[in-house]
């Protein structure tokens, strides 16, 4: 290759550097830089603190419960949404009548703004006069506080969060699905395959690399979860809603300890990096690609 | 290795939507233990009366019978067959092995008996070294062969075959031929092929069934369906180049003398290969362009004003705008109602072509027809 093209070739790809530079890399950057520093206030400018930070980290109670919350979160919402989302594909799929509009109704939650969705669900919510109490009120039950306590805070966020983004998933099961040849479940069934066996021997094992890429974008969503609490919680009570990121915006941005923001930055940072190559990895031996 | 095929029994297969009807009122026998080719242009209803037979599809009308068993109304795979896709259906995820035993696993048949037959099928079959590789590691036709091992392990007695040679190239298509028929024949199963190539038809099966738009046209044997066709669209569409098909009057004397001894209007039907230059004949072709083949040309010409191709020997092209007299046998005349398009037979030919001032070629149809003797 003569120098003018190493010119070019550099040129070409500049714009792309340039933002994803100043944008991502910098800013990555910076963060763990920073996470080595105290936070500057007032006239105090940041010191070098070594590990500190990260020590307070360790010690810092309100760490590990959004933490165990997070894990609690992932545990909860990922596999059932993506359950449900197999589940509504696979019924949207067949030719019916009102089809679409099935696929739209499925579909509609994702296309919301997420505001209005935890609104929606706020009013649901609500007590005494919520959807949910009317419904209870008829049949004598009591009102019901589920945003409100402590033990039910967290599990009506992912109630929310499954109702959202099962319906984005399905969208990509759709599409995987109309990839797969009707001519394969023909020919299994003329060996004697049952529609269950058809499910997990054929259409379930081609839709892997669609699960994977899926399961993948859960993980990093429920570790992106915020909206939803500003609206539904604010991440109480007692911190009882509380996840990570929703955490590192009120340790940031409404504390303004931005030191410790940035050290709790990078540990979400290590851990998504970990969960994406570590799903990767364990994904990889049971995925059939084309 | 195989239990002998059974026949199968079509009776009035309808097949109608709303504004289609893909089938219409079909009859049809495939006889036991032999190769059946349900031969059509696209669109003809050939794959939806296969798929039907294997009951991916239902009949709006009409029964399926197989061995005098009524199984219009039986799932797939209680009727005791196997079926080879177009696109093999090959299962992508799964080994040549796995694809292979799919259905003996699925019918839960022993270890034991699975490996012993995965064994035996992939020894007549050649597939021994690529047991182990998935479909996307296998040339065209290996994957054919694969889903042709599918096909044969559970020992059916009736094989289907949805144009499972079309995705080859030409060469590989002549070997798997070859393979196909010598398959059927050793195994002894009833074959129902689709195709829309007329040589793979004519070359393997015992009886072609042609199809035309929703109908049965002709169901004979090969060699009958090229000297014997049953109607115009059965002339055209077997043989190539297609036969020529004109009105009685282009041929003047000639024609009007047919048309005198049939008493009603007619269509000639002269197959290109039946054509030879005879010098005092009144029928003339005037050559328009020819087309030099090798062995053979094809002559382009007119007779009359109606379009007609005539195969020469490729030493003598004629030049464009040649006039070629030209004769043929009396036997190599293929007569056909003008309005109906049915073939009809007319007596005393010879007379009608002397009196007609026509001389007679000697007969070539035996010796034109260009597909091989049948081998039984």
């Amino acid at each position: 290759m003569d120098r003018r093209d190493w010119v070019y070739g550099w040129l070409l790809v500049l714009p792309a550097m340039v933002f994803l530079g100043l944008f991502t890399h910098l800013p990555a950057i910076t963060t763990i830089w920073n996470s080595f520093f105290s936070t500057p206030r007032g006239r105090r400018p940041k010191l070098f603190v070594g590990l500190e930070n990260y020590q307070r980290l360790l010690d810092d109670p309100v760490f590990w419960k959004v933490m165990v919350n997070n894990l609690w979160f992932a545990l909860g919402t990922i596999p059932l949404s993506i359950a449900l989302a197999l589940i509504m594909a696979l019924s949207v799929q067949r030719a019916f009548a009102g089809r679409a509009l099935v696929r739209m109704a499925y579909f509609t939650p994702t296309v919301l703004p997420l505001i209005a969705v935890a609104n929606i669900w706020l009013f649901f919510y609500t007590p005494g006069f919520g959807l949910i109490d009317q419904i209870t009120g008829v049949f004598g039950l009591g009102q019901s506080n589920l945003l409100g306590s402590p033990d039910t805070a967290l599990v009506a966020v992912m109630v929310v969060t499954v109702w959202k983004e099962a319906g984005f998933f399905m969208i990509f099961y759709l599409a995987a699905l109309q990839t797969i040849p009707p001519q394969l479940s023909e020919a299994a069934k003329i060996e004697g395959a049952s529609a269950g066996t058809v499910f997990w021997r054929i259409t379930f094992p081609l839709l892997m690399p669609t699960t994977l890429f899926v399961s993948i974008n859960a993980v990093i969503n429920s570790f992106r979860m915020v909206d939803h609490i500003f609206v539904l919680t604010g991440g109480g009570p007692d911190n009882a809603s509380s996840l990570l990121l929703f955490y590192i915006y009120e340790t940031s941005f409404r504390f303004w300890d931005t030191a410790y923001g940035a050290t709790l930055t990078v540990v979400m940072l290590a851990l998504l990096g970990l969960l994406a190559i570590g799903q990767f990895l364990i994904f990889d031996k049971k995925v059939h690609y084309k | 290795m195989n239990k002998p095929g059974l026949p199968i029994t079509l009776r009035g297969i309808t097949k109608a939507w709303p504004g289609a009807v893909a089938l219409d009122d079909v009859h049809l026998t495939m006889p036991a233990g032999q190769f059946s080719a349900i031969l059509g242009p696209s669109g003809c209803g050939k794959s939806t009366l296969l798929r039907m037979i294997a009951g991916l599809e239902t009949p709006s009308h009409g029964k399926i019978f197989i061995d005098d068993r009524d199984v219009t109304a039986l799932p797939a795979d209680q009727r005791g067959l196997s079926f080879v896709f177009q696109s093999y259906a090959l299962f992508p995820h799964l080994s040549v092995a796995e694809n292979i035993v799919f259905g003996l696993r699925t019918r839960r048949v022993a270890r034991a008996e699975r490996t012993q037959r995965l064994a035996e099928v992939a020894q007549l079959l050649g597939l021994g070294p690529y047991l182990d590789r998935k479909p996307a590691q296998l040339s065209g036709g290996q994957q054919q062969r694969v889903a042709l091992g599918r096909a044969i392990i559970a020992k059916r007695a009736i094989c289907l075959m949805d144009e499972p040679l079309s995705n080859l190239d030409a060469k590989l298509r002549q070997t798997m031929r070859g393979e196909l028929r010598a398959l059927q024949q050793q195994l002894g199963f009833t074959m129902v092929y689709v195709t829309h190539d007329q040589v793979e038809a004519i070359t393997m099966a015992d009886q072609v069934v042609l199809m035309n738009a929703g109908r049965v046209e002709q169901v004979a044997a090969p060699d009958v369906l090229y000297l014997k066709p049953q109607t115009v669209f059965a002339a055209r569409f077997i043989g190539t180049p297609a036969m020529n098909i004109l009105p009685a009057a282009a041929l003047g004397a000639l024609g009007q003398g047919l048309e005198q001894a049939a008493g009603r209007g007619l269509a000639v039907g002269l197959r290109p290969e039946a054509l030879v230059q005879l010098p005092q004949s009144p029928v003339v072709l005037s050559c328009t362009h020819a087309e030099y083949l090798g062995a053979d040309a094809l002559a382009h010409g007119h007779i009359g004003g109606h379009p007609v191709v005539m195969r020469v020997a490729g030493a003598d092209m004629p030049r464009p705008g040649a006039q070629l007299p030209l004769g043929f046998a009396p036997q190599d005349l293929h007569l056909f109602d003008f309005a109906t398009e049915h073939r009809t037979e007319v007596a005393g030919l010879s007379g009608i072509f002397l009196r007609a001032g026509m001389p007679t070629a000697k007969p070539t149809g035996a010796v034109a027809s260009p597909f091989k003797p049948k081998d039984d």
